[in-house]
């Protein structure tokens, strides 16, 4: 069945199957493999996308759910990779393997967005869903506030 | 490459084709170093020639080669470093290729922490070597003398402001010589490079969704392929009617051989649904093998065959009348949980078989796979692309295995083999689970006289080689038997890795009481024994400080003679504030120390926790480590991999453990196999390096692990007064410790 997408700024008129999960089309699809595939079960945040601004886990999101909303994925975050979370990430050199990155950090930036000046307990509240293997908690914690704090100077 | 006829390439000639260039630093000798005896320099010695690790082409451009993995250790950014500063140039000049069996060094594994010391100290020393050679041939060209020149941007340029380019003075050398082990190394002071907290070379591509793992690799014509893996570790496959799955949309083709299952599609979605379909369609015969979890020290008993001595000084018999203190820990089975499944590309076609694969040995796993698809071996390629943490042996060369025996069934497509997540948590090799039994005596002056120790463990490496080492080989029809395991005594250690305490203790046994069986399935999990070791032996050293009425420290210090040792115990008790005992209410302090291996990265960390007495719960605040990893290449990479390192071993010790019933492995998941979320993340952990400047390079990766879990443990018994001996400290066990 035909869907039409707007991903990262541009329509996409895909035609896969309806149970197909959003995580799918965008790696499979559309070729977009910033977003991963960690456990299909919405239980460790690798495959975060925004759906209007707001993170979702695209594993448990069916492609029908994304039509009409504006997907956002790691790779159309900012157009130069540039965006403060993905600057404060690269400035703390927060990832290790990094297979969870892309992930932590379009939760991060979701986070920013609705909560400018988060507190720990609203950095825990929303990125306890996202897991890291490599142990880099710390610094994810760090590289929030740095970033939280780059853009509230940008304002 | 190392293939050469080394019979026809003497020294002699080799001197000759370098002209008066080696002499310079080269001691007088007459044989290759290796012939002599002498050994060379970290992985040289394996693969002596220059060109193997550092090749200049005639435009300048620089390949230096090796044959460890990224791992998301950092590897690569630290060996472009090491690279960068012996030549003389920037880290951007520097190409580097990592692991393949085509085009890198056979270095084994990339394992153990031994990167740096191998690979770090291999092209260190290549690269000293070459910058010298470059200058030797530049000071001929130039007609001055060596110590006149300078090395700068990729060219050597002489006092009367003369240059030549390092392509056209790589033209006119012969890197195909051998390294020799007093190349002429920079020293601290004249770095540029080395020393500095460098970013990480793999990092962009990370944060903006680059193509940075096999996972991403998109190669033409790709089919993607998932395996159908049996209910249990001892199913047998009875029946399977495939026949609605190969009419589905998109497949491509049913692969099944004895009890392995796959499914081939054009699309990943498809093959997920196909997957499924062909899952419900298959009829197993399963049977109760696996042991019973709840008595794990009775389990393990019952498997020891054989014993080994890891250490023994002095007598193993307490003086009679002695107070013995005695205490047995247990660590159960643990997984490597990478967050990305493992994944495989494979492709066979007329030039034999090409894998893609996050292994982290490419030699040993391209010998397993030709050997369980009876190729010659050099009809197998095996390039490492990056995955997710491996953490250990985790699928990673069981899916190079699917993906290449897929593959070989649709010759001219490549294939992509990703597992699911419950495949990975079933059926990923375990860390193994560990008993340790320690007694131990304490003299009039609260120092300990003896120490037996005796740890109860199957190998903690099942790696290729052999095919046997792969599920998919232990799964066809004609099946590969995994290979008998042996118990093996050795500097580094496995099972009994850190058994031995480092402390100077008069008397001493320590036994490895050998399981041969594994009946479950068990691997390299970072830091092997070291884990379950550190945690019984530093654990004891507070129980029995404790009983001395000592400070933890002091108690350590006393027993400590090593000063590189003590200098990290004393760094981290300083740093940490250790003299100063106040904390908030609530909180405990605990404090652990370690060598890894008793050969590598020395380390030591105070940190605190705070125990919610109501509940059980327990969470790492602040932790404050010491680190001695020898030479500093790149700071924040010691930083990363020790913070990293206390941060997943805090999830090992107070979350995780395997389960399983007597058929089925039940923690498939990450409800089931919950571990450490962002809440539970100690608040500030801060790692001091200590400056060790001249000193060989020392593995960090692991050195964390160890110290970890008891310095949590003695933080718990600090706060509450509760003695924890088994892991992990769940909240049921932290709260029964509690009402003892």
């Amino acid at each position: 069945m035909a869907y039409t997408l707007n991903v990262n700024g541009a329509d996409h008129t895909v035609d896969v199957d309806g149970e197909m999960p959003l995580l799918w089309v965008l790696r499979d699809v559309l070729g977009m493999t910033g977003t991963k595939f960690g456990c299909g079960q919405a239980l460790c945040g690798a495959c975060t996308v925004h759906l209007d601004g707001t993170a979702v886990r695209s594993c448990q999101t069916f492609v029908s759910d994304a039509v009409g909303t504006t997907v956002t994925t790691i790779e159309g975050l900012s157009p130069d990779g540039n965006h403060p979370v993905q600057a404060a990430w690269r400035e703390a050199n927060v990832p290790q393997c990094g297979y969870c990155q892309g992930g932590q950090i379009m939760q991060a930036a979701s986070l920013l967005k609705d909560t400018p000046n988060p507190t720990d307990a609203d950095i825990d509240a929303a990125m306890s869903g996202n897991i890291c293997r490599c142990g880099t908690y710390p610094r994810i914690r760090a590289a929030i506030k740095q970033a939280a704090t780059k853009m509230a100077g940008a304002q | 490459m190392t293939n050469v006829d080394r019979s026809a390439l003497t020294r002699r000639s080799l001197f000759v084709g370098a002209g008066a260039l080696v002499v310079s630093f080269a001691i007088a000798r007459h044989v290759p170093a290796q012939e002599a005896g002498v050994a060379l320099p970290g992985s040289l010695d394996d693969a002596p020639f220059l060109d193997s690790w550092i090749r200049v082409d005639a435009s300048g451009e620089i390949t230096v080669f090796t044959g460890k993995a990224e791992l998301g250790q950092g590897i690569k950014t630290a060996l472009i470093q090491v690279a960068a500063e012996e030549l003389e140039v920037t880290p951007d000049e520097i190409h580097l290729v990592t692991a393949d069996t085509a085009r890198t060094p056979d270095e084994g594994f990339t394992a153990g922490s031994q990167s740096m010391q191998n690979s770090g100290t291999a092209i260190r020393n290549a690269a000293a070597h070459v910058r010298a050679l470059l200058l030797e041939q530049a000071a001929q060209q130039i007609g001055a003398s060596a110590g006149t020149l300078r090395a700068e941007g990729k060219a050597v340029h002489g006092p009367d402001g003369r240059s030549i380019g390092y392509g056209d003075l790589a033209s006119a050398i012969n890197l195909h010589v051998e390294a020799q082990p007093n190349a002429p190394l920079k020293q601290q002071g004249s770095f540029k490079v080395m020393g500095q907290s460098l970013s990480r070379v793999d990092i962009p591509a990370k944060v903006t969704g680059g193509q940075a793992y096999v996972h991403d690799l998109r190669l033409e014509g790709m089919l993607h392929a998932r395996v159908v893996r049996p209910p249990s570790p001892a199913a047998r496959l009875v029946s399977v009617d495939a026949s609605a799955v190969q009419a589905m949309p998109g497949v491509v083709s049913v692969a099944r051989d004895g009890n392995f299952l796959a499914v081939v599609a054009q699309g990943e979605f498809q093959a997920v649904k196909a997957m499924r379909a062909l899952a419900a369609a298959a009829q197993w015969e399963e049977r109760a093998m696996l042991p019973d979890r709840a008595d794990l020290p009775a389990v393990l008993r019952s498997l020891e065959r054989e014993v080994g001595t890891v250490a023994e000084e002095g007598s193993p018999t307490p003086p009679s009348g002695a107070q013995v203190f005695r205490a047995r820990f247990t660590r159960p089975y643990q997984i490597h949980g990478s967050i990305g499944p493992s994944c495989a590309v494979a492709l066979m076609n007329e030039d034999g078989l090409t894998i893609w694969s996050h292994t982290q040995g490419v030699y040993p796993d391209r010998e397993a796979i030709a050997e369980f698809l009876g190729m010659p071996i050099e009809r197998v390629h095996v390039i490492h692309a990056e995955g997710a943490g491996c953490y250990g042996h985790n699928g990673a060369d069981d899916a190079a295995a699917d993906a290449a025996f897929i593959a070989r069934a649709v010759p001219g497509r490549p294939v992509r083999v990703q597992w699911m997540r419950e495949q990975e948590h079933a059926w990923e090799p375990y860390g193994p689970a560990m008993l340790a039994e320690v007694e131990a005596t304490l003299d009039q002056s609260g120092r300990i006289t003896h120490w037996n120790y005796d740890l109860w463990s199957n190998t903690h490496s099942t790696r290729p080689g052999g095919a046997g080492a792969l599920l998919a080989a232990r799964h066809v029809g004609e099946s590969f038997a995994p290979p008998a395991a042996q118990l093996r005594i050795t500097p580094s250690g496995n099972g009994d890795r850190n058994a031995n305490p480092l402390y100077a203790f008069s008397n001493r046994r320590v036994l490895w009481h050998f399981l041969p069986d594994m009946p479950v399935r068990v691997s390299a999990l970072r830091a092997l024994g070291a884990y379950a070791n550190v945690f019984a032996l530093e654990s004891f050293m507070d129980d029995l400080a404790l009983e001395a009425r000592v400070d933890p420290v002091e108690f350590r210090l006393r027993h400590m003679e090593e000063p590189r040792a003590r200098a990290v115990i004393e760094t981290a008790a300083e740093r940490f504030g250790w003299a100063d005992g106040s904390l908030p209410a609530g909180q405990g302090r605990g404090f652990a120390f370690a060598r890894y291996k008793n050969l590598a990265a020395y380390m030591a960390l105070a940190l605190t926790v705070e125990v919610d007495r109501s509940t059980g719960r327990v969470r790492v605040v602040r932790a404050v480590a010491a680190i001695d990893s020898g030479e500093i290449v790149n700071p924040d990479g010691i930083r990363n991999q020790t913070e990293g390192g206390i941060v997943q071993a805090t999830s090992w010790t107070l979350y995780e453990q395997a389960t399983f019933d007597d058929t089925r492995i039940t923690s498939v998941d990450w409800a089931s196999y919950p571990i450490l979320r962002f809440a539970s993340a100690p608040e500030n952990v801060a790692v001091h390096i200590m400056d060790r400047p001249g000193q060989p390079f020392l593995g960090t990766g692991e050195a964390a692990h160890g110290p970890t879990v008891a310095a949590i443990r003695n933080a718990i018994l600090n706060a509450t007064g509760a003695k924890l001996y088994d892991l992990p400290f769940t909240r049921d066990r932290v709260q029964a410790a509690m009402a003892l």
